[in-house]
C-alpha cells in the first residue's frame, strides 16, 4: 500500500546525508566566496584572479590535465584489451596494475621524489651507468619541462588505474557475439576495436574521464610533494590563501572556480560521449 | 560456384572432443540443414567454416579452394548469429553495410547493395533506426540482410529462427528459404527444430554427439532412418520400438503378431513403426490405451504394449477412452528394423 511513498522513503537516508554533509557545506563555500562581511560581492573573485600567479596556475592546471588524462586514457584503454584477452594470470595482472590506487597521493608524490630528487635512484642510476659525472639537482627553477614530466610522470602512474578498473568492467559488459560478427564481415583487430570496442564503450569512457578530469583539476599533493612553489597549481592556491594567508574568502572562490572548470568539462565530456537513443547494448 | 567439402573435421576442447571425423558435402547451391540436440556440436561445427574456431584436425574446402587457413572474411562467407549480433551503435542502414564498408566500397554501392537487400528483407522503412527501437522479428531481418548484402559464396546460420515466437517463425522460415534460393547461395542451416529442418532443407545432416548419424533428404531421413537415435528423434511423436523375437526364417513375433522382417539377421532386433502408421483393426498388436488426446484432426494415444510405450495417431472419429484395449494393424510396407546392439537400420534386401 506503501508502494508509491516507499521509493522516496528508502532514499531519504541517503538525501539526508548528502544534504548535510555535501549540499550544506557547499552552500557554506559558496556564501563565503560571495561575501566579505559587507553582503554580496564579487571581490574574492576579482581579488584572486587579478592576483599575479592566477594565470600561471590555470594554465598549470589546464595544461597538466590535458597531458595527463589523454596519455592515461590511452594506457588504460590498451591495459584494459590486454587483460580482456588474457587466458590466465588476469586478475593477478589486475590486481599488480591497480596496487598504485591504495596508495595516497601524497605517498606517491614523495615516491617520485625519491627517483627524481638530486640524491634520488634517477641520478643514482645514471651516475654509476656513467651517464653523468655527478648528481644533479633535475627538480628546479632551471628545469620547468623536468618538472613538469616530473609531475606529469607520477600522476600517470598513479591514477591511470582507476580508469583502468572501470574500462575493463565496460569491456567484460559487450557480447562476444558483435565481434565475431565484425569479424566475419571483414574487420580486423584494430577495426574491431574502433569500429565496436570503442563506440560500445561510450558509457564506460565518459565516466572514466569525468571522474579521471575532475580528479586531475584537483590535482594538490603531488604537486606539492615534487613541484612545491615551482609549479603552482588551482588547488595549492587553495591551500595558500586558507591555511598560510588565513582568507577563506578568497579560498572559497577558487574552490568555487575549480568546480565551474570541472562542470564545464563534465558537460563537454557528456555531451561528447553520450549514445543516442535506442543505441545502448 | 560454391561447393563446400568438410574432411575429416575433428575437434576438442581439453579432454572433450566436440566432433569426431566429420565429412559431408554440400553442393553448390544447395540448402542444407545440420540438426540435432542441443550440445551435440552444430555451432561448433558451423564456426569451424567460418573461421571463428579453429578444428584439431582436417579440411575446409569452398569451390575448390582450401580455406581453413585463412581468416574469416577472406572465405566468401557470410554468417546470421543466433541472437543477430546486429550492431546497436549503428543505424540498420550502417549494420547491413558494415560488411560493404569494410570491404572499402565505395558509397554509391554500398547505398545500392544496402537498399537492394533493405527491400528484399521488407525493412526499408527502418533504415535509419536503431537495433534497440526493433523487434526480435526486425532484428532478425536486419541480420539477414547484413549477410546478403555482401553477396556471399556461402552463407551460414546458427538457429537463426530460435529466439522468434511460433507464429513469427513460421512465417520466416517460408521467407527465407525463398529468399536464398533466390540469392542462388550455398546455405548451411543450423537448427534443433526437426519442423524447421524437414520444411526448409533440401538435405538434412543429423548430428548426434559429434557425428553425422544420417545425411539425406527430409523425407528419406523420415521414412528411412538410418539408425535408432533418428527414428526417435524425426518425428513427432517418434517412431515406436517393440522388441522382435524370430519365429521362423524371416518370420518375427511382436507382442503376439507375426510380421516378415530379415532374414538370417543374428543378435536381438527392434520392429519400428510410425505412430501415424497404425490402423485400428480387427487383429493387430495389442494395445492398452493410457492417454487419449484429441488434437483436432488426429487422436494422440498413448499406450502400453507388453511394458512398452507405444503411441499411435488415429482418426479423430474414433471412439476410444483410456484403459481400452485396441487392435493395432502397422502399414506393411511402413514396418522398419533396427539391430538392438548396433542401433543401425537393418535392410532389407
Ligand atoms: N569454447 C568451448 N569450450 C569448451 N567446450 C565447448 C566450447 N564450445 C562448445 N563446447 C562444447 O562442445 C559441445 C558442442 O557445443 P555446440 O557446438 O555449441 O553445440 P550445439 O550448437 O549443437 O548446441 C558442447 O558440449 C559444448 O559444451
Ligand atoms: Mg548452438
Amino acid at each position: 500500500m506503501h508502494s508509491r511513498t516507499l521509493p522516496y522513503l528508502l532514499i531519504l537516508p541517503v538525501t539526508v546525508f548528502l544534504g548535510v554533509f555535501f549540499l550544506y557545506p557547499f552552500v557554506l563555500v559558496a556564501q563565503q566566496a560571495f561575501t566579505t562581511g559587507a553582503g554580496f560581492t564579487f571581490d574574492n573573485f576579482t581579488k584572486v584572479t587579478t592576483h599575479w600567479k592566477f594565470p600561471t596556475s590555470f594554465k598549470n592546471t589546464l595544461l597538466l590535465a590535458a597531458a595527463v588524462v589523454p596519455v592515461q586514457l590511452a594506457l588504460a584503454l590498451l591495459m584494459a584489451t590486454m587483460v580482456t584477452n588474457m587466458k590466465k594470470g588476469r586478475d593477478l595482472v589486475l590486481y599488480v596494475w591497480t596496487i598504485p590506487l591504495g596508495i595516497s597521493d601524497l605517498a606517491a608524490g614523495i615516491i617520485w621524489l625519491a627517483i627524481f630528487e638530486q640524491s634520488g635512484f634517477l641520478n643514482s642510476m645514471m651516475q654509476g651507468l656513467g651517464f653523468i659525472e655527478q648528481p644533479t639537482n633535475l627538480i628546479s627553477y632551471q628545469s620547468p619541462m623536468l618538472v613538469f614530466v616530473a609531475i606529469a610522470l607520477a600522476e600517470i602512474w598513479r591514477a591511470t588505474a582507476i580508469m583502468l578498473v572501470i574500462l575493463v568492467a565496460g569491456i567484460g559488459l559487450i557480447p562476444k557475439e558483435y565481434y565475431e560478427a565484425a569479424e566475419v564481415f571483414g574487420a580486423g583487430p584494430w577495426k574491431r576495436f574502433t569500429r565496436i570496442t570503442l563506440p560500445l564503450l561510450r558509457p564506460s569512457l565518459s565516466t572514466a574521464l569525468v571522474l579521471r578530469v575532475i580528479l586531475a583539476f584537483e590535482v594538490f599533493a603531488v604537486v606539492q610533494a615534487l613541484g612545491g612553489t615551482l609549479f603552482p597549481v588551482l588547488m595549492g592556491e587553495t591551500y595558500k590563501y586558507q591555511f598560510e594567508l588565513l582568507n577563506g574568502g578568497a579560498a572559497a572562490a577558487i574552490a568555487l572556480i575549480i568546480l565551474v572548470i570541472s562542470i564545464a568539462a563534465t558537460l563537454v565530456i557528456l555531451r561528447v560521449l553520450r549514445v543516442p537513443k535506442g543505441a545502448s547494448i | 560456384m560454391a561447393e563446400i567439402e568438410i574432411k575429416n573435421i575433428a575437434k576438442s576442447f581439453g579432454n572433450y572432443q566436440a566432433l569426431h571425423n566429420i565429412n559431408l558435402t554440400i553442393h553448390d547451391q544447395e540448402f542444407m540443414v545440420l540438426l540435432g540436440a542441443s550440445g551435440c556440436g552444430k555451432s561448433t561445427l558451423l564456426r569451424i567454416i567460418a573461421g571463428l574456431e579453429t578444428a584439431t584436425s582436417g579440411e575446409v574446402w569452398i569451390g575448390g579452394r582450401r580455406i581453413d587457413h585463412l581468416s574469416p572474411k577472406d572465405r566468401g562467407i557470410a554468417m546470421v548469429f543466433q541472437n543477430y549480433a546486429v550492431f546497436p551503435h549503428l543505424t540498420v542502414f550502417e549494420n547491413i553495410g558494415f560488411g560493404l564498408r569494410m570491404q572499402k566500397l565505395p558509397n554509391a554501392e554500398v547505398e545500392r547493395r544496402v537498399h537492394r537487400t533493405a527491400e528484399l528483407m521488407h525493412i526499408e522503412q527502418l533504415l535509419k533506426r536503431y537495433s534497440g527501437e526493433l523487434s526480435g522479428g526486425q532484428r532478425q531481418r536486419v541480420a539477414v540482410a547484413r549477410a546478403l548484402a555482401m553477396e556471399p559464396d556461402v552463407i551460414l546460420m546458427d538457429e537463426p529462427l530460435s529466439n522468434l515466437d511460433a507464429l513469427l517463425r513460421m512465417e520466416m522460415r517460408a521467407e527465407l528459404k525463398g529468399v536464398l534460393a533466390e540469392s542462388k547461395t550455398t546455405a548451411i542451416y543450423v537448427t534443433h527444430d526437426q519442423v524447421e529442418a524437414m520444411s526448409m532443407a533440401d538435405r538434412i545432416s543429423v548430428m548426434h554427439q559429434g557425428r553425422i548419424a544420417q545425411n539425406s533428404s527430409p523425407v528419406e531421413v523420415y521414412r528411412n532412418p538410418s539408425e535408432k537415435f533418428v527414428a526417435g528423434f524425426i518425428g513427432n511423436p517418434p517412431m515406436n520400438f517393440l522388441p522382435a523375437t524370430e519365429v521362423s526364417k524371416g518370420q518375427w513375433s511382436v507382442a503376439g503378431c507375426q510380421f516378415s522382417g530379415p532374414e538370417a539377421h543374428s543378435g536381438a532386433i527392434d520392429f519400428a513403426i510410425r505412430p501415424e502408421d497404425l490402423s485400428p483393426a480387427d487383429t493387430g498388436i495389442a494395445a492398452i490405451a493410457k492417454v487419449v488426446e484429441p488434437l483436432g484432426a488426429h487422436l494422440l494415444v498413448t499406450c502400453d504394449v507388453e511394458g512398452h510405450l507405444f503411441r499411435a495417431v488415429l482418426d479423430s472419429d474414433l471412439a476410444l477412452r483410456a484403459g481400452d484395449t485396441i487392435h493395432l494393424a502397422p502399414q506393411q510396407d511402413r514396418i522398419r528394423w533396427f539391430d538392438q546392439n548396433t542401433t543401425q537400420a537393418i535392410c532389407l534386401s
